[in-house]
Parts: C-alpha cells; structure tokens; sequence
C-alpha cells in the first residue's frame, strides 16, 4: 500500500507518479504559495491553502482617488486596427492592462473532488489567503487546523484585501478577453497568462468570516488525532508569528511538512528543528523567493536608501503587507533613524487594518522569540514600535482620507499596501510621487516582480529600489537543516531542484540532498516512497492471557496465537476466536471424524540453526557411514552416500531427500529436530 | 654586573633551585633571561661563571632529576643556552611534553653543536665526522636516530632543532652536518605521506637563506623534490620562499612560481568560455585540469587559495619578482576571482560550477582577491583589463551584499587603482575613463555614507578623504563631487553616534574645505539659519565631543590647515589658533594637548621661521612673536604642560620651549637678564605646578618675563630626565631580582611560622 501525495485536483495513481501530467494541466505552481494535498493512511489532508496574486499584475491599479491619468489610457486594439476590445484593455508604455476588477488565480479545483478533503493544515498567515474559495464553494466539509496568530493575522490580511477592492467599486467586469480564441491575439504577458477562464474576484467579508469559522485553533506541539488513524503537530518555524511546519504521522511512518521557516533571528518563536527528525518523508516547500539576497544586506540597503531620500528632501513609499517583515523593518528603524539624523521625519502606516496589527502583534507574546517575550514580563510591550506611537514618530491611519490628509506633513516615510500596487492607498501615492525624481519606493515584499508591478505607472520619475526581504531558508541553511534532520526521502517543487533558470550556473542555489529530492509540479501526483510494512495491532486482554510465550533467545519470547482480527475506526484488535458452539441436544451417534478437533492440531514451530559438523558427528554417532558434506550458496548438502540419502541445510528450510524410505527419513528428521528448539 | 645585583644572584639562584618556592610569573623569568643576555652582551660570560659560582651550581642542579617546574627547566636550559657551555646538558629532556622545555632544549642542543663544532673548525674547511667532538657526535646521532624515526613528533622535532641551527650558524662546519643530514631529509620526501611537511618547509628555507650552504647544489635538487612531492597547500610557503631568494637556479625559480600560480591558473581555466581566454600557464587546458589542484572540501580549497593570492601580494613589489611577471593573466584571475565569489562568474565547465558553490560569499577570498588587486594596479595593463577591474571594484562597492571588511578593502583597491591610472604618469589629473567611473563612485559613496553599519560609513569617509587629498584640486573631480550630495552628508557625519565615524568625518570635512569643496550649501527651506563654517564646525566638535578620537582629528586637522596655508586659517592665524589652542589646553585626552603643542609648534615656526643653523630671529620679529604668543595664552599652556601628568605632553612642551629658547637666545651671546618681580612669581607658580598644585594660574605675561624665565629654567636637564621612561627605577635589574626575592620571601616567614 502507497501513501500518496498530490497537488490538488489529480487522481491519485500509485502505478504512475507522471499520470497526472498533461499538459492542459501543466501550470506553474507557487512554491512559496504551496497548496498540496497528501493522501495518507485512507485520510485526505490538504497542506496549505495559498492564493497566487501575481495574476492581478495584468490589471489596471483601482485608484482611491480619481485618476486622470488612469482614466484617459488608449483602448487597445489589434494589429489590423480592430478595436473591439478598446473597452476591457487600456495600453501604458507598451503594456497592455484589463481594466477590470482584479481577479486571482485559484488552487487547482477541477481534479480533485475537494469535498472529500478531510482536514486542512495552514502552516502561515500567508498561505491560507485561498481559504474562503476552497471552504466556501467546493462542498468541503471537514476542519482546518491553525494556531491563533496565524488565524487572526489571516483574517486581518483577508480583511484588507476585501477592503482595498470592495471600496472602489468598479463597475465593469472584463471577460471578452478571456476567450482563448482572443486571448492568443494578445500580446504577453496576457497572452501567455494560464487558465484565465478559472480566475475568480475576490471574496467577500462574509465568506472570509465563514472560512475562518471552520479552523480550529492548535497550539504547538499539541497533538491532534484524525480518525485515530493519523496524528497531526504543528511546530513552530520561525517565519511569522505562529507559523509552523506540521508533522503527520501514524504509528510507524513520519511525513514532515515544512513550508516557510526561518533560522533568522527575527521576532516570532525559533524553529523547531529536532521534532523534525526520523522523518521517512519530507515535504519542503516555502523557501526563500531571492535566494541570492542576504536580508540583512537588504535591511542596510533599505536604511542607506531611506535615509539617501529623506535627506534629500524626498518622500519615501514602502508598499508593504500589514503584517510580518514591516514589524522587523519598524525595529531596524526605530534604532537607526536616532543615529542618521531622521527623529524629525514622519513615518506613516497607512492600512484599514494598521491598528489592528500593530496591536496583535504586541499581544501574542507566547509566540515570540525569547527576547521579547522576556520583555513582556518587565513589562514592556515587545516590539518598540509602540515606543514609536508613543514618541509619535510613527502615525497610523486606516486609510489615506479622514485624519491623515490633516496631519500629512513631507518629507515622510509611507508604509502601506497592497505590494501588487494594484489597490490599496499605494495606488494613490504612486500617482502623487511618482513625477519627482528626489521621492523613492522601495519594495521590500518579494511577492511580486517590481519591474511589473511598475509597468502601470510608467514613465516614471521617482527612483526605484529593490530590496526583498525574505527571511525564508536558503538553500545553505537546508542543506545544513536536512542534515541535521536527516529525512529519508526529500520531496519539493521542481523549481528548488535545478538553479534558477537566470544563473543556470549557480549550483549553489538548488536542494541538494542524497538520494536526490523528488520534485512535483501543478497538477501532478507523486507517490511517496515509502511502504507500509508495519501496523499496530492491540491483543485483547483474555486473548493475551492465554498466551505461552517461550524464550527462543535472551530477550526474544515468542507464542503462537489464534485469533480474529478485527478493524474498525483504523484501529486493528486481536480477538479470542469464537468457541465453537457447544453440541446441544442428546448424543448423537459417535462418528469417526468426531475425534478430529475443528481446528487442526499445530505441528509445534521451530527455531534454531544446525551445526554442521555436529550434526555430522551425531550422525556417526548413529551407525551412518562415509558422510560427505557439500557446501552450497544457502547452505551445505549432507550426503549419505551409503543410504542414497541426501540432506539439506538451508538457513530457513532443511530438506531430507531419501528414496521411499519413510523409516530412515523420520529416523533423520529427528536427529535433525534434536539441533532445533520447539514452542 | 652592579655590585647590588651581584650581591643578590645567589640568594635568588637559591630560590630558582628550591622545587618548593613556585616563582609565580614567567614575565620575570623572562626579564631575567633579558638581563643575562645584556650581561652577557656586554662581557665575556665564562668570566661571569667564575666570579658566580652560583650561577653554575642552578645549571648543575637541575640536570640531577628531580621535581622542578618545567617553567624553571626551561629557564635554566635556554640560560644555558645563553652561556653555551656544560656541554653534556644537551642529554637530558628533549622529548618534554612541554612545548617550552622541547623548545629550550632545541635551541641548546643548537648552541652545544655550534660551540663544539665551531671550535675545531677554527681554520678547517670543513671538519669530517671523525674530527667531531663526542658531545657532537652525540648529538647528530640522536637527530639522525629522529630523522629516521616513525614517529611524526620526533621528526618535527629534529627538523625544528636543524632549522634553528642552520638559521642562526653560519660557521663552516654546517656545511658538514647538512652533508651528513641532507640524505636524511630527501628520504623523508620520498614517504607517502611526507612526515612534518611545514617543518622541512621550514628547515629547507632555512637551509637555502644560509650563505655557507645555498651554494650545494645537492639543496636545490631536495627543494625540487619537495615542491613536487608535497600538496599545493603544503608547498605554497616553500615556492613563496623560494622565489624570494636573491640566488638560486632558475629552473627551480621556474617551478616554484609555477606552483604558486596553478590556483589561479585553474580559476581561470574553469571560468574559460571559449579558446583565447587569457592563460596563466603553457600547457593543453586538458592537462591544467587534469591536475586535481583544489581539494575536494571547501575550506581546503578556500586556504589554498587565500594563500596563493596572498604570496603573490607580497611577490609583486619585489625587485626579485619573477620575470616577466605576468600582469595581464593576473589580474584577469583576480577579476575571475572575484567574480565568482559575487556570483556573477558564469562558467560553463563542470569545474566552473564546482568553482562557483565554493567561492560563491566567501569573504575570505574577497578580501585576499581585492588586496592582491589592488596591489596589481603598481604594474600595467590591457585597458580592456583594466575596464574589468573598475567594474568589478564598482560591483563590489554597489552590491549590499558585501560585508563591511569587504567594503573597506574595495575601497582600499579602488583608490589605488584610481591612482595608478592618473595619465600620464605624474600628472594628478583622471584618465578618462576613471572620469567616468568617477560618477559611479560618488553615487554609491552618497549610499555608503547613509549605511546603518558605522564601519560603512566610516571606510566610506576615509575614502573619500584620499580621494580629496590627492584630486581636490582637480576640474573633473570637484566638479562630479560638488554636483553629488556627498559634501552635504559629509557634513552632517560630524554627528553621527559613532566616534570613529565623526572622527573620519572632521578628517574628511578638513580636506574638503581646504580645497574648498564645502561652501555652504542653499538650503531652501531653512533660508534662516545662517551656515556655520567648517572652522567653526571643527571647534565645536573640539571642545563638545565627548569622545577623544573626534577631538584629535579635530587637531590635526588644524595643524594641517596652518601649515599649509589654508584659507580661512591663513587670513588671520592668531585669531584662529587662539581658540583651538586654549581648547586643546584644558582637554583631559593628553593625546589632543601632545596634538595642541604640535600645533603651537606650527605656528611658532610660522612666526619666527624654521630652526636652522642661524637660529636667532631678528629682534623685532621676535619682539612681535612673543606677543602674538603672549596674546593666545601659549605660555600658559606650554609651562604647564612641562608638569603634565602624561610624559608625551611634558617632553612635547620641552621641545616646544627649547625650540623658543634657541630661537630666543642667539649662540655664545647669553644676555644679561636681572630677576625681576614677575619672574619670580612666575618660577613660584611653575613650582607649585610642580608639586601638582594646578589651580593658579599664571595671568598675563610680558614677553620680557617669558624670556628671563626660559632663560632661567634648565630646560635640558629636563629633556634628558623625561627621555628616561618613567619605570626606569622599576625597570632595572636590580628592582627585578628583588621583587622576586621579596614575593618568594613571604614563603620562607611563613615557614619560619611553622615550626
């Protein structure tokens, strides 16, 4: 029996670990957005829940504010000058746009019936944002399972989302384009966008509140039965606040499931490696997206630019999520901004859900590292951004109207979302700043292609810089993790065993472990390798009390049992088998088979190896006479040259080959049985 | 020897011999060592022996084995050593564990060989073996015995005693021993593994800088061996030290470079994209990479590396270099070098790519590969090459990825390729292409200057400094700079939280605003506040920075300013110097008083011109000087700073005096001066300061008074008394033998108290 493991939506297939792959389905999977379902132990877990928005890059941003400069783009139109859908695309310096709602590109939902899903893990805030499409609409109807901070900061990412796209209602919804007839006019990356009849809008408040009604919350470590079959933990991985990498085991395998972790000492708790040890199967997933850059580089490099602007008399815009690496950045500049002369600048956090996560994040001590929650026995609030409210050096604000357009004061420092730059305040400041050259955004997600989520704003004058902060491992740090954890079998996305296609040179950059990782891609379905060999089985107390083990070996006792087994609930139980019924009634007339007993007697087991030349003597012993041993590749051949008798030896068999005569073979085997023990 | 010490010696050496009195401290076991040897130095030491008997009673007593501290042992062995006599010690305990006892015993058995060895050699050739004293004979018996010997530490250790001894002998009879020896070593090579392999490195070169014996060819032949039989690694530091031989055969020359360069070679080789790429070394490529020149592990690889490139650094300046030197190939492997370490190299050869997982981050390699860059740029190159070497520099300086070591030594390598590439030579102005490169520079320098990490900043500075000082005064330079922000940023590092950083800022505003580089910026929206100069800038940074590097560099910069005429200084010196003089007085860092003398010299010179053989200065000039002296408080400062607590300031301000003095008094003319009241009250004063009494103060001073009072000081005398070192009473022998004898003195009352 296999266990399998597959991306949602293929027909798991242990026969074949490439049934699943054709092309229609061959999309390019998120590594760092994993969705994967394992099927294990006759339970369906899916693994991770995550929404790839990079789709939303071909859309036109939603402005806050009316934007003239958006509204007035060129309709788009063929080569031949036909302009039928000059209504749905708008062209930018040689991009074209769908001016349309954004839209996301689900988790596969067509391959695999999602109701039969029983469980689903979240590993972090960011890989659940696909959650309300797969609870809400494809009849699933088991639990997920995801600790507290990870759900509440979830929600508060869902949230923003919904806001951000809900309050600029746009009336249109573009789906001419969609049609794969027209699509192939168009030019990239539209052209080569994939399954763009499958993307969906974004979900509604009310969905999200429902989806997140199914999860129930885990804590560390604790451990969590499905079924009585498998049992799930959560351990923490040092990427955000309460994320973990899951363990789902039963009695005798181990899969570990590793999504985004860091060995980095940022704010959440430290990563849990050793649980992760004795795995015969390891799921990795959520590495690092710019292998190449060092974020503590990267941090120096967001300072010097920062304050490079600021200095300069520029603004600076960080299109930042609400939650995570803004909690670090916070700190990094809390300490920096003193010693480079910027106290006098304001730095503003611009989100419908800033409050909020400014607060949870001082809330969840439990799920920090050491040092901050020591802090919070002081007491003293964990993350000194509350020091930066306090000081009133940093200001937060739900959105760009109301309060802050009073207290907006330049040169200052604007943290707000959505990374896409699609929706979001962001929008807005991009259409403000980005005719100076002294203002400068700086990406600090590594989510998206700056360079495309540029493309809408172009020509731009406002200076650019990239520096992704990804505090997810690296490839050095998993070779050092999966050495230090040692799993059997490895099993990732292909993109992590081959370098990245722009530095096919950089072997470094790859998961380089023995025997080599098994890769997955969308759509396929991979048979992990390991086999069952073994199951627990519980003896019922009468049954084992009959039971006469005998010692074959110091330490090893062994017993013969008759027994009925019986399987319920993925439980396995040894039951006394059923007496056989009792002749009732008068006697009856006594027949010959009655002396035979239902069950047929047992010939007693044996045990042991036979000395040969022991045995050889013994026969001597025995009157036997020109004896010739022979030895084969199992064993060795007796033969009794004077008797036409010929024994042999093998480690698990002995076989006496004599001709017709039955006295001297039970005379033999017996001398034979004398070398061996009975039970 | 003084008759105290003498008298002291045998109750010490008493102590020295008795297991029971521990001597606490090696340090005084060393000084005692010193003294010997000056002792020694100074007279014959078998006259030393006879007169202290007690000295031969300490080397006899601790041959007889007993429990004494190897400390002790190895004390009275390397005493041996120094008298090199009793020759029959050599005997006892060269197999010590302890490393200084081996060690001691080492360098005595080389001072036993060369005294029995030397003296029958005495107008011999070369003495054969026959001719050899017993206790030599012996001696070269136990080294060959080692030499044969299985066992690694024993080799080591015979190898360690001949390199000594051929490293420090020079008589002719090595000559004999390294004949008799030398079949001995050349057996070592031909074992698999070669034993002690960084010890017969040693005792080869050893052998080879001997001026009696580097003329053997048989030597040459061994060191070829060895190049040839030990690793790359193990053989680095012997072709290292070979090729910086000023003699020696030219094939072996040949080999040695040969193996210094195959690390490079295979880089280069490995990133190769095609055929014409540039080479290091002749031969088919296939051969070059035949050679399994790198270990397999990466720490390996990155050490042989490391020291290929840091062999080749210190190669490069000398006249000795090999020739032709190849320049071109060099820094091409420098550049690949460094390339695959940033992960931009794209090799396509299996090699490459092994090349590239190693290298890739290394910091190690970085900074070796930048030094040794930046030490190519003293030769030529293709201008191809050279575009290469500045846009590597450029990718260093750029990527956030480069630690601040790494940083510090791109900077390091880029000015001095900056300046190599002033055209023609001589001329102070920037090629062309460094014009353009220029740009760059200053835009990552404006980004460095506002890094979170202080070292950043800090090199960043020191950079810019050098930069200034050498092309300030340079159109294309001032004009790039003066159209960047970094004047600006420059300026405002005067604040930074880190005092390194500020103190490289006050140096790099100073050179700045000496060329006129700082003029105060428009700043539209505080059109208001009026612009401090950087004169006024440094002054505050003097007399309000709480730290005392930015308070120096605040000093020197100063000085520099004075004496080379800078503007803002030069239009009224008095009015400048006055401040920074009487800040500097009161500064508790004695470093910025010994730096506020220096300037005080400065300006003196200026007045009265520099000391020379015609001293005097005209009598109105000097009249003039004394009062612009007397004017910014000079003397003051000068007479107090001869009580300074620390000596630099003291012996400063004695220089700064006598220099007055001289300049003062005209030679053989000594004129007549009669003790007027304010000079008496001036010598009361300096009495008190004397007696550290700093509270009174001096008050003004006429120039006649200053003059009575130098002229009555004895400023010489003084000079010579602060010349001695202030521990001169601790420092003397004298002073060692009794703190010894009193700490080991306590011991014997206490064991008076016991009975």
């Amino acid at each position: 029996m296999l266990a399998e493991f597959s991306p949602p939506g293929t027909a798991p297939s242990p026969t074949s670990r490439y049934e699943g792959l054709r092309s229609e389905y061959c999309l390019s999977g998120h590594p760092t957005l994993p969705c994967n379902v394992l099927k294990f132990k006759s339970t369906t877990i899916m693994l991770d829940c995550g929404l790839d928005m990079t789709s939303t890059l071909n859309f036109l941003p939603l402005p806050l504010v009316q934007s003239p400069r958006l509204s007035n783009l060129p309709g788009w139109s063929l080569k031949d000058g036909n302009a039928f859908l000059d209504k749905e695309l708008k062209e930018c310096s040689g991009h074209v746009f769908v001016d349309s709602v954004p839209e996301f590109c689900l988790p596969e939902t067509e391959l695999i019936d999602l109701s039969t899903v029983d469980v689903i893990l979240i590993s972090n805030y960011h890989c659940m944002m696909a959650l309300p499409y797969i609870t809400e609409h494809t009849g699933f109807t088991g639990t997920v399972y995801a600790t507290e901070p990870t759900v509440q900061i979830g929600r508060l990412l869902m949230e923003e989302l919904v806001n951000f796209i809900e309050r600029v209602p746009k009336a249109q919804s573009a789906s001419l384009w969609k049609n794969k007839d027209i699509q192939r006019l168009l030019p990239s990356p539209l052209k080569d966008a994939v399954e763009v009849s499958t993307w969906r809008r974004c979900y509604t408040m009310q969905e999200v509140n429902s989806a997140l009604s199914k999860i129930q919350l885990v804590g560390y470590s604790q451990k969590i039965e499905l079924f009585g079959a498998v049992q799930v933990t959560p351990l923490s991985s040092g990427y955000a606040l309460g994320s973990s990498n899951w363990i789902i085991q039963s009695h005798y395998e181990k899969v570990s499931y590793v999504s985004g972790s860091s060995l980095l000492t940022t704010h959440p708790q430290p990563m849990d490696q050793a649980s992760l040890k004795n795995s015969d199967v390891l799921i990795l997933t959520g590495l690092t997206q710019i292998p190449t850059a060092n974020p503590d580089s990267m941090v120096g490099e967001f300072c010097s630019n920062l304050a490079l602007t600021v200095r300069n008399g520029g603004n600076v815009l960080v299109p930042c999520y609400p939650s995570g690496v803004i909690y670090d950045l916070l700190e990094c500049l809390y300490q920096y901004i003193d010693s480079a002369g910027l106290s006098s600048i304001p730095f503003y956090f611009i989100s419908p859900v800033a409050n909020s996560s400014l607060e949870f994040s001082q809330i969840f001590a439990e799920w920090l590292c050491h040092n901050k929650q020591t802090k919070v026995y002081l007491p003293e609030p964990p993350f000194p951004h509350a020091e930066l409210i306090q000081t009133n050096k940093l200001k937060h604000y739900p959105s760009i109207h109301g309060d802050f357009s009073n207290d907006f004061r330049q040169p200052c420092v604007v943290f707000t979302g959505h990374p896409s730059l699609r929706f979001g305040d962001v929008v807005h400041f991009m259409e403000l700043w980005g005719k100076s050259s002294l203002n400068t955004v700086i990406f600090t997600e590594p989510d998206f292609s700056y360079l495309e989520a540029l493309a809408p704003y172009q020509p731009l004058a406002m200076k650019c810089i990239y520096c992704p902060i990804d505090t997810r491992l690296n490839f050095i740090q998993v070779s050092k993790l999966l050495k230090e954890v040692q799993p059997l079998h490895v099993v990732c996305p292909e993109q992590y065993t081959q370098p990245p296609p722009a530095q096919s040179h950089r072997m470094d950059l790859m998961v380089d472990c023995q025997p080599p990782a098994m890769s997955y891609r969308r759509a396929e379905v991979l048979a992990l390798p390991f086999k069952r060999r073994y199951e627990k089985i519980e003896i019922m107390p009468e049954l084992a009390d009959s039971l006469v083990p005998m010692e074959i070996k110091p330490g090893i006792s062994l017993a013969t049992v008759s027994a009925v087994l019986h399987t319920k609930d993925n439980k396995h139980v040894l039951q006394p088998p059923p007496r056989p019924a009792q002749p009732t009634g008068g006697k009856k007339r006594k027949r010959a088979s009655d002396d035979i007993p239902d069950c047929k007697v047992l010939k007693p087991l044996l045990s042991g190896s036979i000395p040969v030349d022991q045995f050889v003597q013994t026969l001597e012993k025995h009157g036997f006479s020109d004896i010739k041993v022979e030895d084969t590749a199992k064993g060795h051949i007796v033969l009794l040259q004077e008797a036409e008798t010929l024994i042999q030896i093998e480690e698990d068999s002995t076989h006496i080959i004599c001709d017709d005569d039955e006295v001297l073979r039970v005379r033999l085997r017996d001398l034979v049985l004398k070398f061996l023990q009975k039970f | 020897m003084d008759p105290e010490c003498a008298r002291l010696l045998p109750a010490l050496c008493a102590v020295l011999a008795d297991p029971r009195q521990p001597v606490a401290d090696d340090t005084c076991l060393e000084k005692l060592l010193d003294w010997f040897k000056a002792v020694t130095g100074a007279g014959s030491s078998l006259l030393l022996l006879q007169e202290h008997p007690c000295l031969v009673e300490l080397l006899f007593h601790v041959l007889k084995p007993q429990d004494l501290s190897s400390r002790i042992l190895s004390f009275t062995l390397r005493l041996a050593g120094i008298f090199a006599a009793q020759e029959n010690c050599f005997q006892f305990l060269q197999g010590d564990p302890s490393l200084f006892v081996a060690s001691a015993a080492g360098q005595l058995l080389v001072r036993v060989l060369d005294l029995a060895l030397r003296g029958p050699a005495e107008g011999h050739v070369c003495p054969q073996a026959w001719d050899w004293p017993a206790c030599a004979r012996k001696v070269v018996c136990h080294l060959e015995d080692c030499l044969r010997s299985e066992a690694a530490p024993r080799v080591t250790q015979a190898l360690h005693v001949l390199t000594t001894t051929f490293g420090h002998c020079h008589g002719l009879w090595t000559q004999g021993l390294w004949a008799r020896l030398s079949p001995l070593v050349a057996r070592l090579l031909e074992k698999d593994p070669v034993p002690a392999p960084h010890a017969l490195v040693d005792l080869l070169l050893s052998v080879a800088r001997s001026s009696v014996l580097s003329s053997d060819p048989g030597l040459w032949e061994t060191a070829a061996q060895a190049l040839s039989r030990l690793s790359p690694t193990q053989a680095g530091p012997l072709a290292a030290g070979i090729l910086k031989l000023q003699d020696c055969p030219q094939a072996l020359r040949i080999q040695a470079f040969r193996i210094l360069l195959q690390p490079l070679a295979h880089v280069l080789e490995a990133a190769a994209q095609g055929p014409g790429a540039p080479r290091l070394l002749e031969g088919a490529a296939g051969d070059l990479m035949a050679v399994d020149t790198f270990p397999p592990s990466r720490s390996a690889c990155v050490g042989l590396l490391c020291s290929a490139l840091a062999h080749l650094e210190l190669l490069q300046p000398l006249p000795q270099r090999p020739s032709p030197w190849p320049q071109a190939p060099l820094l091409a492997a420098a550049v690949t070098i460094l390339r695959f370490c940033n992960g931009s190299a794209a090799p396509s050869s299996e090699a490459g790519s092994r090349l590239c997982t190693m290298l890739v981050g290394c910091v190690r390699v970085q900074r070796a590969a930048l030094d040794f860059l930046g030490v190519l740029s003293q030769g030529l190159g293709p201008q191809e090459l050279v575009t290469q070497v500045f846009a590597i520099l450029l990718e260093y300086l750029v990527s956030p990825d480069s630690s601040p070591t790494v940083l510090k030594k791109a900077f390091q390598a880029t000015l001095r390729w900056l300046l190599s590439s002033a055209t023609p030579p001589g001329c102070c102005d920037l090629e062309p292409y460094a014009q353009l490169v220029l740009g760059e520079l200053l835009a990552v320098l404006q980004k460095r200057l506002c890094s979170p990490c202080w070292e950043v900043r800090d090199s960043g500075l020191e950079f810019l400094t050098q930069m200034t000082r050498r092309w300030g005064g340079q159109g294309s330079f001032r004009q790039a700079l003066l159209g960047s922000e970094v004047p600006e940023l420059t300026r405002q590092l005067l604040q930074d939280p880190e005092s390194y950083v500020r103190a490289s800022a006050v140096a790099a505003v100073g050179q700045l605003s000496s060329w006129g580089l700082l003029a105060a910026p428009s700043r539209p929206e505080h059109p208001d506040v009026p612009q401090k100069t950087p004169l006024e800038e440094l002054l505050l940074v003097l007399t309000t920075d709480s730290e005392g590097f930015p308070r120096r560099a605040v000093m020197r910069v100063f000085t520099e300013w004075l004496r080379d005429g800078y503007a803002d200084v030069a239009k009224d010196p008095e009015q400048s110097v006055a401040p920074v003089l009487q800040a500097a007085s009161r500064d508790l860092d004695w470093e910025v008083r010994v730096q506020g003398l220096e300037l005080a010299l400065v300006f003196l010179e200026q007045l009265l011109g520099p000391l020379g053989p015609s001293t005097a200065a005209p009598p109105g000039a000097l009249t003039q000087a004394l009062q612009a002296l007397c004017r910014v408080q000079l003397f003051e400062f000068a007479l107090r700073s001869l009580f300074d607590c620390d000596r630099p300031v003291a012996q400063k301000s004695c220089d700064l005096l006598l220099f007055l003095k001289a300049k003062a008094t005209p030679s053989g003319s000594q004129q007549e001066v009669g003790d007027g009241p304010n000079v008496a009250s001036v010598e009361a004063a300096l009495r008190r300061w004397q007696a550290g009494e700093q509270g009174q103060p001096l008050g003004e001073l006429a120039p006649e008074t200053v003059l009575a009072v130098l002229r009555s000081m004895d400023l010489e005398a003084l000079r010579d008394t602060l010349a001695e070192s202030s521990d001169h009473v601790e420092r003397s022998p004298q002073s060692l033998l009794q703190d010894m004898l009193a700490t080991v003195g306590v011991l014997g009352d206490n064991e008076a108290d016991c009975y």
